[in-house]
Protein backbone atom coordinates (compact mmCIF):
# COMPACT_ATOMS: atom_id res chain seq x y z
CA UNK A 1 0.00 0.00 0.00
CA UNK A 2 3.36 2.23 0.18
CA UNK A 3 2.41 3.08 -3.36
CA UNK A 4 -0.88 4.11 -2.99
CA UNK A 5 -0.46 6.63 -0.56
CA UNK A 6 2.24 8.16 -1.99
CA UNK A 7 -0.19 9.51 -4.40
CA UNK A 8 -2.75 10.60 -1.82
CA UNK A 9 -1.80 14.66 -2.28
CA UNK A 10 -5.30 16.05 -2.73
CA UNK A 11 -7.56 14.03 -0.53
CA UNK A 12 -9.03 16.05 1.53
CA UNK A 13 -9.50 14.14 4.42
CA UNK A 14 -5.48 13.36 4.40
CA UNK A 15 -4.54 16.96 4.23
CA UNK A 16 -5.37 19.86 6.61
CA UNK A 17 -4.22 23.12 4.29
CA UNK A 18 -7.15 25.59 3.88
CA UNK A 19 -9.19 25.32 1.41
CA UNK A 20 -9.35 27.74 -1.22
CA UNK A 21 -13.35 29.29 -1.25
CA UNK A 22 -13.66 27.52 -4.73
CA UNK A 23 -13.74 24.26 -2.68
CA UNK A 24 -17.19 22.70 -3.18
CA UNK A 25 -18.22 22.64 0.55
CA UNK A 26 -18.89 18.81 0.96
CA UNK A 27 -19.51 19.11 4.57
CA UNK A 28 -22.47 21.12 3.65
CA UNK A 29 -24.13 19.63 0.97
CA UNK A 30 -25.92 16.32 0.97
CA UNK A 31 -24.55 13.29 -0.78
CA UNK A 32 -25.81 11.95 -3.58
CA UNK A 33 -23.49 9.45 -4.51
CA UNK A 34 -21.59 7.57 -1.86
CA UNK A 35 -19.09 4.72 -3.32
CA UNK A 36 -17.28 2.68 -0.38
CA UNK A 37 -14.60 0.53 -1.38
CA UNK A 38 -15.55 -0.18 -4.91
CA UNK A 39 -13.31 -2.94 -6.94
CA UNK A 40 -13.96 -4.71 -9.82
CA UNK A 41 -12.21 -7.25 -11.99
CA UNK A 42 -12.81 -7.76 -15.60
CA UNK A 43 -13.54 -11.64 -16.32
CA UNK A 44 -10.37 -11.40 -18.09
CA UNK A 45 -8.92 -11.02 -14.68
CA UNK A 46 -7.62 -7.83 -15.39
CA UNK A 47 -8.47 -5.40 -12.05
CA UNK A 48 -10.42 -2.30 -13.12
CA UNK A 49 -10.94 -0.41 -9.86
CA UNK A 50 -8.83 -1.32 -6.53
CA UNK A 51 -11.10 0.20 -3.51
CA UNK A 52 -12.68 3.57 -4.94
CA UNK A 53 -13.71 5.89 -2.12
CA UNK A 54 -15.55 8.37 -3.38
CA UNK A 55 -18.54 10.54 -2.07
CA UNK A 56 -20.37 13.30 -3.89
CA UNK A 57 -22.54 15.74 -3.01
CA UNK A 58 -26.04 17.36 -4.23
CA UNK A 59 -25.04 19.62 -7.15
CA UNK A 60 -21.54 19.23 -6.93
CA UNK A 61 -19.49 19.15 -10.64
CA UNK A 62 -16.77 16.47 -10.38
CA UNK A 63 -14.22 16.19 -12.85
CA UNK A 64 -12.67 12.50 -13.68
CA UNK A 65 -9.53 12.31 -15.00
CA UNK A 66 -6.80 9.58 -15.82
CA UNK A 67 -5.03 7.92 -18.26
CA UNK A 68 -6.44 5.46 -21.07
CA UNK A 69 -7.54 2.75 -18.94
CA UNK A 70 -7.08 3.83 -15.56
CA UNK A 71 -10.92 3.07 -14.76
CA UNK A 72 -12.78 5.92 -15.66
CA UNK A 73 -15.53 4.30 -17.64
CA UNK A 74 -15.75 1.21 -15.55
CA UNK A 75 -16.11 3.24 -12.11
CA UNK A 76 -19.36 4.87 -14.36
CA UNK A 77 -21.10 1.84 -15.33
CA UNK A 78 -20.92 0.99 -11.14
CA UNK A 79 -23.30 4.33 -10.84
CA UNK A 80 -26.53 2.21 -11.93
CA UNK A 81 -25.68 -1.11 -11.65
CA UNK A 82 -25.11 -1.59 -15.21
CA UNK A 83 -21.75 -3.56 -13.67
CA UNK A 84 -21.83 -4.69 -9.86
CA UNK A 85 -17.93 -5.13 -8.52
CA UNK A 86 -17.32 -5.33 -4.59
CA UNK A 87 -18.17 -2.50 -2.52
CA UNK A 88 -21.15 -0.36 -1.62
CA UNK A 89 -22.81 1.88 -4.11
CA UNK A 90 -25.19 4.42 -2.24
CA UNK A 91 -27.34 7.10 -4.07
CA UNK A 92 -29.41 9.19 -2.93
CA UNK A 93 -29.20 7.44 0.45
CA UNK A 94 -30.17 3.98 -1.12
CA UNK A 95 -28.26 1.38 -1.28
CA UNK A 96 -28.04 0.00 -4.51
CA UNK A 97 -29.31 -3.78 -4.92
CA UNK A 98 -31.35 -6.15 -6.64
CA UNK A 99 -34.68 -4.40 -5.35
CA UNK A 100 -33.94 -0.41 -6.81
CA UNK A 101 -32.08 -1.13 -9.80
CA UNK A 102 -34.93 0.76 -11.45
CA UNK A 103 -35.11 3.70 -9.10
CA UNK A 104 -31.41 4.10 -9.26
CA UNK A 105 -31.45 4.48 -12.91
CA UNK A 106 -33.89 7.19 -12.81
CA UNK A 107 -31.97 8.73 -10.69
CA UNK A 108 -28.19 8.62 -12.11
CA UNK A 109 -28.40 9.41 -15.95
CA UNK A 110 -25.55 7.70 -17.41
CA UNK A 111 -24.33 9.00 -21.36
CA UNK A 112 -21.94 7.01 -23.15
CA UNK A 113 -19.05 7.77 -24.96
CA UNK A 114 -20.02 6.53 -28.94
CA UNK A 115 -23.45 8.52 -29.22
CA UNK A 116 -23.94 5.65 -31.30
CA UNK A 117 -24.22 3.46 -28.78
CA UNK A 118 -26.86 6.21 -26.81
CA UNK A 119 -28.75 6.15 -29.84
CA UNK A 120 -30.10 3.27 -30.57
CA UNK A 121 -34.14 4.23 -31.82
CA UNK A 122 -34.61 4.83 -36.02
CA UNK A 123 -35.69 8.31 -34.97
CA UNK A 124 -34.64 11.09 -32.11
CA UNK A 125 -38.05 10.94 -30.59
CA UNK A 126 -38.35 7.19 -30.10
CA UNK A 127 -34.90 7.77 -28.32
CA UNK A 128 -35.65 10.72 -26.16
CA UNK A 129 -38.62 8.71 -25.05
CA UNK A 130 -37.08 5.65 -24.10
CA UNK A 131 -36.57 6.18 -20.83
CA UNK A 132 -39.41 8.04 -19.62
CA UNK A 133 -41.44 5.27 -21.03
CA UNK A 134 -40.02 2.39 -19.02
CA UNK A 135 -40.33 5.07 -15.96
CA UNK A 136 -43.99 4.04 -17.17
CA UNK A 137 -45.12 7.76 -17.36
CA UNK A 138 -48.54 8.22 -19.25
CA UNK A 139 -47.99 9.15 -23.41
CA UNK A 140 -48.86 12.57 -22.72
CA UNK A 141 -46.08 13.28 -20.08
CA UNK A 142 -43.61 11.44 -22.11
CA UNK A 143 -44.35 13.34 -24.94
CA UNK A 144 -44.33 16.91 -22.98
CA UNK A 145 -40.85 15.59 -21.46
CA UNK A 146 -39.57 14.89 -25.50
CA UNK A 147 -39.85 18.10 -26.08
CA UNK A 148 -38.55 19.56 -23.02
CA UNK A 149 -35.77 17.43 -23.24
CA UNK A 150 -34.77 18.13 -26.91
CA UNK A 151 -35.24 22.35 -26.07
CA UNK A 152 -32.84 21.90 -23.07
CA UNK A 153 -29.93 20.77 -25.38
CA UNK A 154 -31.03 23.08 -28.07
CA UNK A 155 -32.06 20.55 -30.29
CA UNK A 156 -36.00 21.47 -30.49
CA UNK A 157 -37.33 19.88 -33.69
CA UNK A 158 -35.52 17.43 -34.30
CA UNK A 159 -38.28 14.79 -33.21
CA UNK A 160 -38.67 13.29 -36.23
CA UNK A 161 -34.93 13.13 -38.21
CA UNK A 162 -33.18 9.53 -38.40
CA UNK A 163 -30.23 9.05 -35.64
CA UNK A 164 -27.68 8.13 -38.37
CA UNK A 165 -28.22 11.29 -40.43
CA UNK A 166 -27.58 13.34 -37.34
CA UNK A 167 -24.05 15.03 -37.07
CA UNK A 168 -21.84 14.40 -34.17
CA UNK A 169 -22.27 17.14 -32.32
CA UNK A 170 -26.26 16.90 -32.44
CA UNK A 171 -25.81 13.29 -31.62
CA UNK A 172 -23.63 14.36 -28.42
CA UNK A 173 -27.11 16.60 -27.78
CA UNK A 174 -29.41 14.89 -28.16
CA UNK A 175 -27.88 11.63 -26.07
CA UNK A 176 -27.58 14.13 -23.29
CA UNK A 177 -31.40 15.03 -23.81
CA UNK A 178 -31.89 11.01 -24.13
CA UNK A 179 -31.03 11.14 -20.42
CA UNK A 180 -32.39 14.57 -19.67
CA UNK A 181 -35.88 13.36 -20.30
CA UNK A 182 -35.64 10.62 -17.06
CA UNK A 183 -35.30 14.60 -15.04
CA UNK A 184 -32.34 12.51 -13.49
CA UNK A 185 -30.69 13.99 -10.15
CA UNK A 186 -27.17 13.17 -11.67
CA UNK A 187 -25.50 13.15 -14.87
CA UNK A 188 -22.40 10.85 -15.43
CA UNK A 189 -21.01 11.82 -18.68
CA UNK A 190 -18.04 9.43 -20.24
CA UNK A 191 -16.06 11.73 -22.27
CA UNK A 192 -18.65 14.19 -23.54
CA UNK A 193 -16.95 16.50 -25.77
CA UNK A 194 -14.38 13.38 -27.49
CA UNK A 195 -13.64 14.11 -30.85
CA UNK A 196 -16.28 17.46 -31.67
CA UNK A 197 -14.93 20.38 -33.77
CA UNK A 198 -14.31 23.82 -31.65
CA UNK A 199 -17.38 25.29 -31.95
CA UNK A 200 -19.83 22.18 -31.06
CA UNK A 201 -17.28 21.60 -28.29
CA UNK A 202 -18.32 25.41 -27.14
CA UNK A 203 -22.06 24.85 -27.57
CA UNK A 204 -21.44 21.55 -25.35
CA UNK A 205 -19.57 23.24 -22.73
CA UNK A 206 -22.13 26.15 -22.58
CA UNK A 207 -24.82 23.50 -22.38
CA UNK A 208 -23.37 21.59 -19.50
CA UNK A 209 -22.59 24.87 -17.56
CA UNK A 210 -26.56 25.68 -17.75
CA UNK A 211 -27.37 21.95 -16.24
CA UNK A 212 -28.14 21.92 -12.26
CA UNK A 213 -27.47 18.61 -11.92
CA UNK A 214 -25.12 17.15 -9.86
CA UNK A 215 -22.32 16.52 -12.97
CA UNK A 216 -19.55 13.83 -12.81
CA UNK A 217 -17.60 13.90 -16.37
CA UNK A 218 -14.97 11.40 -17.22
CA UNK A 219 -12.85 13.01 -19.52
CA UNK A 220 -9.64 14.12 -21.06
CA UNK A 221 -10.13 17.24 -21.93
CA UNK A 222 -8.58 19.56 -19.16
CA UNK A 223 -9.74 22.93 -20.69
CA UNK A 224 -13.65 21.59 -20.26
CA UNK A 225 -12.33 20.17 -16.45
CA UNK A 226 -10.99 24.06 -15.76
CA UNK A 227 -13.67 25.81 -17.46
CA UNK A 228 -16.68 23.70 -15.90
CA UNK A 229 -16.19 21.48 -13.08
CA UNK A 230 -14.73 23.02 -9.79
CA UNK A 231 -13.42 19.28 -8.49
CA UNK A 232 -11.41 16.88 -9.57
CA UNK A 233 -10.35 13.49 -9.14
CA UNK A 234 -7.66 11.87 -10.54
CA UNK A 235 -7.79 8.07 -11.25
CA UNK A 236 -5.33 5.68 -12.58
CA UNK A 237 -4.61 2.06 -12.32
CA UNK A 238 -8.30 1.81 -10.88
CA UNK A 239 -7.06 3.91 -8.17
CA UNK A 240 -8.05 7.20 -6.70
CA UNK A 241 -4.69 8.88 -6.50
CA UNK A 242 -5.98 12.97 -5.75
CA UNK A 243 -9.28 14.49 -5.20
CA UNK A 244 -9.78 18.37 -4.44
CA UNK A 245 -10.32 21.21 -6.18
CA UNK A 246 -9.65 21.78 -9.73
CA UNK A 247 -8.06 25.06 -9.13
CA UNK A 248 -5.09 23.49 -7.05
CA UNK A 249 -4.84 20.22 -9.02
CA UNK A 250 -4.48 21.59 -12.22
CA UNK A 251 -1.93 23.54 -10.80
CA UNK A 252 0.37 20.83 -10.00
CA UNK A 253 2.28 20.07 -12.81
CA UNK A 254 3.95 17.03 -11.40
CA UNK A 255 0.59 15.12 -10.54
CA UNK A 256 -0.62 15.89 -13.66
CA UNK A 257 2.57 14.42 -15.48
CA UNK A 258 2.51 11.67 -12.90
CA UNK A 259 -0.57 10.26 -14.59
CA UNK A 260 -0.29 11.11 -17.91
CA UNK A 261 -2.22 14.11 -17.59
CA UNK A 262 -1.43 17.42 -18.69
CA UNK A 263 -2.36 20.97 -17.77
CA UNK A 264 -4.44 22.94 -19.81
CA UNK A 265 -2.13 26.30 -18.95
CA UNK A 266 0.96 26.15 -21.45
CA UNK A 267 3.44 24.08 -22.34
CA UNK A 268 4.49 20.84 -20.32
CA UNK A 269 7.34 20.74 -18.57
CA UNK A 270 9.16 18.33 -19.81
CA UNK A 271 8.39 18.14 -23.47
CA UNK B 1 -14.18 9.51 -51.99
CA UNK B 2 -16.36 6.18 -52.30
CA UNK B 3 -19.52 5.99 -50.50
CA UNK B 4 -21.49 2.97 -49.34
CA UNK B 5 -23.93 2.28 -51.04
CA UNK B 6 -26.01 1.43 -48.54
CA UNK B 7 -25.66 5.25 -47.64
CA UNK B 8 -27.72 6.03 -51.00
CA UNK B 9 -30.40 3.58 -50.59
CA UNK B 10 -32.61 5.59 -47.96
CA UNK B 11 -36.16 4.76 -48.88
CA UNK B 12 -38.38 7.09 -47.31
CA UNK B 13 -39.13 9.43 -50.09
CA UNK B 14 -40.19 12.98 -48.21
CA UNK B 15 -43.53 14.09 -49.59
CA UNK B 16 -46.99 15.38 -48.61
CA UNK B 17 -49.30 13.22 -50.83
CA UNK B 18 -52.36 11.21 -50.52
CA UNK B 19 -50.33 7.83 -49.95
CA UNK B 20 -48.30 10.23 -47.44
CA UNK B 21 -50.78 10.73 -45.74
CA UNK B 22 -52.53 7.64 -45.12
CA UNK B 23 -52.32 5.66 -41.63
CA UNK B 24 -49.07 3.44 -41.39
CA UNK B 25 -51.14 0.58 -40.51
CA UNK B 26 -53.40 0.87 -43.19
CA UNK B 27 -50.75 1.27 -45.82
CA UNK B 28 -49.10 -1.76 -44.15
CA UNK B 29 -51.91 -4.15 -44.24
CA UNK B 30 -53.34 -2.87 -47.68
CA UNK B 31 -49.78 -4.07 -49.10
CA UNK B 32 -49.30 -7.38 -47.88
CA UNK B 33 -53.25 -8.13 -48.74
CA UNK B 34 -52.39 -6.96 -52.49
CA UNK B 35 -49.23 -9.24 -52.09
CA UNK B 36 -51.20 -12.42 -51.07
CA UNK B 37 -53.51 -11.71 -54.20
CA UNK B 38 -50.43 -11.46 -56.21
CA UNK B 39 -49.03 -14.44 -55.40
CA UNK B 40 -51.97 -16.60 -55.50
CA UNK B 41 -53.41 -15.43 -59.04
CA UNK B 42 -53.21 -18.03 -61.42
CA UNK B 43 -50.57 -18.33 -64.11
CA UNK B 44 -50.63 -17.04 -67.42
CA UNK B 45 -53.70 -14.40 -65.72
CA UNK B 46 -51.90 -11.30 -68.35
CA UNK B 47 -54.96 -9.31 -68.17
CA UNK B 48 -55.65 -9.36 -64.55
CA UNK B 49 -51.75 -8.63 -64.10
CA UNK B 50 -52.02 -5.92 -66.56
CA UNK B 51 -55.16 -4.74 -64.26
CA UNK B 52 -52.96 -4.67 -61.13
CA UNK B 53 -50.01 -3.06 -62.85
CA UNK B 54 -53.01 -0.26 -63.43
CA UNK B 55 -53.96 -0.14 -60.13
CA UNK B 56 -50.30 -0.20 -58.50
CA UNK B 57 -49.53 2.82 -61.45
CA UNK B 58 -52.60 4.78 -60.16
CA UNK B 59 -51.73 4.29 -56.40
CA UNK B 60 -47.99 5.53 -57.77
CA UNK B 61 -49.91 8.33 -59.26
CA UNK B 62 -51.32 9.34 -56.40
CA UNK B 63 -48.06 9.24 -53.99
CA UNK B 64 -46.92 11.92 -56.66
CA UNK B 65 -43.33 9.17 -56.33
CA UNK B 66 -41.30 9.94 -59.37
CA UNK B 67 -42.26 6.81 -61.71
CA UNK B 68 -38.15 6.39 -62.85
CA UNK B 69 -37.16 5.85 -58.87
CA UNK B 70 -39.99 3.31 -58.30
CA UNK B 71 -39.01 1.49 -61.39
CA UNK B 72 -34.82 1.30 -60.37
CA UNK B 73 -35.40 0.53 -56.71
CA UNK B 74 -38.51 -2.30 -58.28
CA UNK B 75 -35.53 -3.64 -60.24
CA UNK B 76 -33.19 -4.24 -57.67
CA UNK B 77 -35.32 -7.58 -56.35
CA UNK B 78 -35.45 -8.97 -59.57
CA UNK B 79 -32.33 -10.72 -60.43
CA UNK B 80 -33.98 -13.10 -57.37
CA UNK B 81 -36.79 -14.29 -59.59
CA UNK B 82 -34.60 -15.43 -62.12
CA UNK B 83 -33.88 -18.65 -59.55
CA UNK B 84 -37.34 -19.92 -61.16
CA UNK B 85 -35.96 -19.88 -64.56
CA UNK B 86 -35.40 -23.52 -64.37
CA UNK B 87 -39.16 -24.03 -65.00
CA UNK B 88 -38.93 -23.15 -68.29
CA UNK B 89 -37.21 -26.81 -68.67
CA UNK B 90 -38.79 -28.76 -65.88
CA UNK B 91 -42.56 -28.21 -66.43
CA UNK B 92 -43.85 -30.93 -68.51
CA UNK B 93 -46.15 -29.43 -72.01
CA UNK B 94 -45.39 -28.92 -75.60
CA UNK B 95 -42.18 -28.38 -76.45
CA UNK B 96 -40.92 -24.76 -77.93
CA UNK B 97 -37.22 -25.95 -78.74
CA UNK B 98 -34.76 -28.67 -78.16
CA UNK B 99 -31.52 -28.22 -77.27
CA UNK B 100 -29.16 -31.52 -77.36
CA UNK B 101 -25.87 -31.87 -75.75
CA UNK B 102 -24.08 -35.11 -75.94
CA UNK B 103 -26.88 -37.77 -74.75
CA UNK B 104 -29.12 -35.11 -72.69
CA UNK B 105 -31.19 -33.13 -74.35
CA UNK B 106 -33.23 -30.27 -72.62
CA UNK B 107 -36.54 -28.71 -74.17
CA UNK B 108 -38.01 -25.37 -73.30
CA UNK B 109 -42.02 -25.82 -73.24
CA UNK B 110 -44.80 -23.55 -73.47
CA UNK B 111 -46.33 -24.46 -69.91
CA UNK B 112 -42.74 -24.13 -68.56
CA UNK B 113 -42.67 -20.54 -70.31
CA UNK B 114 -45.84 -19.35 -69.47
CA UNK B 115 -45.29 -20.41 -66.19
CA UNK B 116 -41.72 -18.54 -65.71
CA UNK B 117 -42.76 -14.93 -66.98
CA UNK B 118 -46.09 -15.47 -64.61
CA UNK B 119 -43.13 -15.39 -62.13
CA UNK B 120 -41.59 -13.10 -63.36
CA UNK B 121 -44.23 -10.52 -63.53
CA UNK B 122 -45.85 -11.14 -60.29
CA UNK B 123 -42.70 -11.00 -57.96
CA UNK B 124 -41.91 -7.38 -60.13
CA UNK B 125 -45.57 -6.28 -58.63
CA UNK B 126 -45.40 -7.41 -55.46
CA UNK B 127 -41.77 -5.43 -55.27
CA UNK B 128 -43.45 -2.54 -56.80
CA UNK B 129 -45.81 -2.26 -54.19
CA UNK B 130 -43.56 -2.46 -51.41
CA UNK B 131 -41.45 -0.37 -52.95
CA UNK B 132 -44.07 2.38 -52.87
CA UNK B 133 -44.83 1.54 -49.26
CA UNK B 134 -41.49 2.39 -48.12
CA UNK B 135 -40.95 5.20 -50.24
CA UNK B 136 -44.02 7.10 -49.26
CA UNK B 137 -43.76 5.71 -45.19
CA UNK B 138 -41.14 6.95 -42.65
CA UNK B 139 -39.36 3.35 -41.43
CA UNK B 140 -40.15 3.82 -37.79
CA UNK B 141 -43.96 4.51 -38.99
CA UNK B 142 -43.62 0.51 -40.20
CA UNK B 143 -42.17 -0.56 -37.27
CA UNK B 144 -44.69 0.71 -34.90
CA UNK B 145 -47.54 -0.65 -37.25
CA UNK B 146 -45.61 -3.97 -37.17
CA UNK B 147 -45.90 -3.87 -33.00
CA UNK B 148 -49.46 -2.13 -33.34
CA UNK B 149 -50.51 -5.90 -35.10
CA UNK B 150 -48.80 -7.91 -32.19
CA UNK B 151 -46.13 -8.93 -34.38
CA UNK B 152 -43.68 -10.74 -31.97
CA UNK B 153 -41.72 -8.10 -30.35
CA UNK B 154 -38.24 -9.93 -31.11
CA UNK B 155 -38.99 -9.66 -34.68
CA UNK B 156 -39.67 -5.99 -34.28
CA UNK B 157 -37.11 -5.50 -32.64
CA UNK B 158 -34.51 -7.53 -34.37
CA UNK B 159 -36.03 -5.10 -37.91
CA UNK B 160 -35.71 -1.93 -35.38
CA UNK B 161 -32.08 -2.35 -35.14
CA UNK B 162 -30.89 -3.64 -37.97
CA UNK B 163 -32.09 -0.18 -39.66
CA UNK B 164 -30.57 1.67 -37.04
CA UNK B 165 -27.24 0.20 -37.17
CA UNK B 166 -26.77 -1.17 -40.63
CA UNK B 167 -25.45 2.23 -41.74
CA UNK B 168 -23.13 2.24 -38.71
CA UNK B 169 -21.44 -1.53 -39.21
CA UNK B 170 -21.40 -0.14 -43.31
CA UNK B 171 -19.70 2.85 -42.61
CA UNK B 172 -17.50 0.42 -40.45
CA UNK B 173 -17.15 -1.94 -43.31
CA UNK B 174 -16.16 0.97 -45.76
CA UNK B 175 -13.48 2.61 -42.68
CA UNK B 176 -11.96 -1.09 -43.00
CA UNK B 177 -12.20 -1.44 -46.77
CA UNK B 178 -10.16 2.19 -46.86
CA UNK B 179 -7.80 0.81 -44.65
CA UNK B 180 -6.92 -2.09 -46.74
CA UNK B 181 -6.61 0.00 -49.78
CA UNK B 182 -4.51 2.58 -47.93
CA UNK B 183 -2.37 -0.30 -47.62
CA UNK B 184 -2.13 -2.22 -50.35
CA UNK B 185 0.39 0.02 -52.28
CA UNK B 186 2.79 -2.90 -54.83
CA UNK B 187 4.87 -0.89 -56.13
CA UNK B 188 5.32 -1.49 -60.20
CA UNK B 189 2.12 -4.37 -59.63
CA UNK B 190 -1.44 -4.08 -60.03
CA UNK B 191 -3.04 -1.90 -57.22
CA UNK B 192 -4.71 -4.06 -54.77
CA UNK B 193 -2.64 -7.61 -54.43
CA UNK B 194 -3.01 -11.05 -55.51
CA UNK B 195 -5.98 -12.48 -54.86
CA UNK B 196 -5.23 -15.04 -52.32
CA UNK B 197 -3.43 -12.13 -50.16
CA UNK B 198 -6.90 -10.03 -51.31
CA UNK B 199 -9.31 -12.99 -49.63
CA UNK B 200 -7.68 -13.46 -46.91
CA UNK B 201 -7.63 -9.63 -45.70
CA UNK B 202 -11.60 -10.11 -46.51
CA UNK B 203 -11.66 -12.76 -43.87
CA UNK B 204 -9.91 -10.43 -41.62
CA UNK B 205 -12.50 -7.79 -42.06
CA UNK B 206 -15.27 -10.10 -41.94
CA UNK B 207 -14.12 -11.43 -38.51
CA UNK B 208 -13.30 -8.02 -37.14
CA UNK B 209 -16.63 -6.90 -38.38
CA UNK B 210 -18.30 -9.14 -36.07
CA UNK B 211 -16.50 -8.99 -33.22
CA UNK B 212 -17.25 -4.69 -33.40
CA UNK B 213 -20.45 -5.30 -33.71
CA UNK B 214 -20.74 -7.86 -31.14
CA UNK B 215 -19.05 -5.49 -29.00
CA UNK B 216 -21.06 -2.89 -29.91
CA UNK B 217 -24.16 -4.54 -29.16
CA UNK B 218 -23.08 -5.40 -25.73
CA UNK B 219 -22.64 -1.23 -24.90
CA UNK B 220 -26.14 -0.59 -26.56
CA UNK B 221 -27.44 -3.21 -24.29
CA UNK B 222 -25.60 -0.72 -20.91
CA UNK B 223 -27.39 2.29 -22.34
CA UNK B 224 -30.63 0.66 -23.08
CA UNK B 225 -30.53 -0.43 -19.16
CA UNK B 226 -28.98 2.70 -18.21
CA UNK B 227 -32.69 3.87 -19.44
CA UNK B 228 -34.69 1.60 -17.30
CA UNK B 229 -34.68 -1.10 -19.93
CA UNK B 230 -36.15 -4.41 -18.04
CA UNK B 231 -36.66 -6.83 -21.08
CA UNK B 232 -40.02 -5.44 -22.71
CA UNK B 233 -39.82 -2.76 -25.13
CA UNK B 234 -42.36 -0.16 -24.92
CA UNK B 235 -43.66 2.13 -27.21
CA UNK B 236 -46.67 4.60 -27.12
CA UNK B 237 -50.06 3.96 -28.47
CA UNK B 238 -50.69 4.87 -32.06
CA UNK B 239 -53.07 7.59 -33.03
CA UNK B 240 -57.05 5.98 -33.62
CA UNK B 241 -57.72 5.07 -37.46
CA UNK B 242 -59.59 8.17 -39.03
CA UNK B 243 -62.73 7.56 -41.18
CA UNK B 244 -61.00 8.64 -44.32
CA UNK B 245 -58.20 6.07 -43.43
CA UNK B 246 -61.01 3.23 -43.41
CA UNK B 247 -63.00 4.86 -45.95
CA UNK B 248 -59.18 3.99 -47.89
CA UNK B 249 -59.09 0.46 -46.55
CA UNK B 250 -62.64 0.28 -48.07
CA UNK B 251 -62.18 1.04 -51.49
CA UNK B 252 -58.63 -0.31 -51.51
CA UNK B 253 -60.45 -4.39 -50.37
CA UNK B 254 -63.29 -3.74 -52.85
CA UNK B 255 -60.36 -3.16 -55.80
CA UNK B 256 -58.76 -6.70 -54.44
CA UNK B 257 -62.43 -8.48 -54.86
CA UNK B 258 -62.94 -6.85 -58.51
CA UNK B 259 -59.54 -8.45 -59.28
CA UNK B 260 -60.06 -11.62 -57.95
CA UNK B 261 -63.80 -11.89 -59.80
CA UNK B 262 -61.74 -10.66 -62.75
CA UNK B 263 -60.15 -13.97 -62.42
CA UNK B 264 -63.17 -16.07 -62.14
CA UNK B 265 -64.57 -14.03 -65.08
CA UNK B 266 -61.93 -15.07 -67.43
CA UNK B 267 -61.86 -18.29 -66.51
CA UNK B 268 -65.72 -18.77 -67.98
CA UNK B 269 -68.39 -20.54 -66.47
Amino acid sequence: MARATDHLVYLPELTERPQPSSKPMRSERRPVIELAGISFRYPDGRKALDNVHLVIGEQEKVALVGPNGAGKSTLLLHLNGILRGEGKVTVMGNELGDGNLGLVRSQVGLVFQNPDDQLFSPTVFEDVAFGPLHMNLADDEVRRRVIWALSEVGMEGFEDRLSHHLSLGEKKRIAIATVLAMQPAILALDEPSGELDPRSRRGLIRLLKALPQTLLVATHDMRLVDELLLRTVILDAGRVVADGPTSDILKDRALLNRHGLESPFGPRPHP
Amino acid sequence: MKVSPIQVLDHYQEGDSLIHRLDPRVKLVLTLALIVVIAALPRGAWLVYLACLLMICLVMGMSRLHPMLVLRRSLVAMPFAFAALSLVFTVPGSALASFTFARWSLSVTVEGTVAFISILAKAWLSVLSATILVATTPFSHLVASMRAFRVPEVLVSVVSFMYRYMYVIADEALRLHRAREARSAAPGSKAGGSLRWRGKVLGGMIGSLFLRSYERSERIYAAMLSRGFDGSIRAMKMEPLRRNDLGTVVAFLACLLALVALVAFQRGP
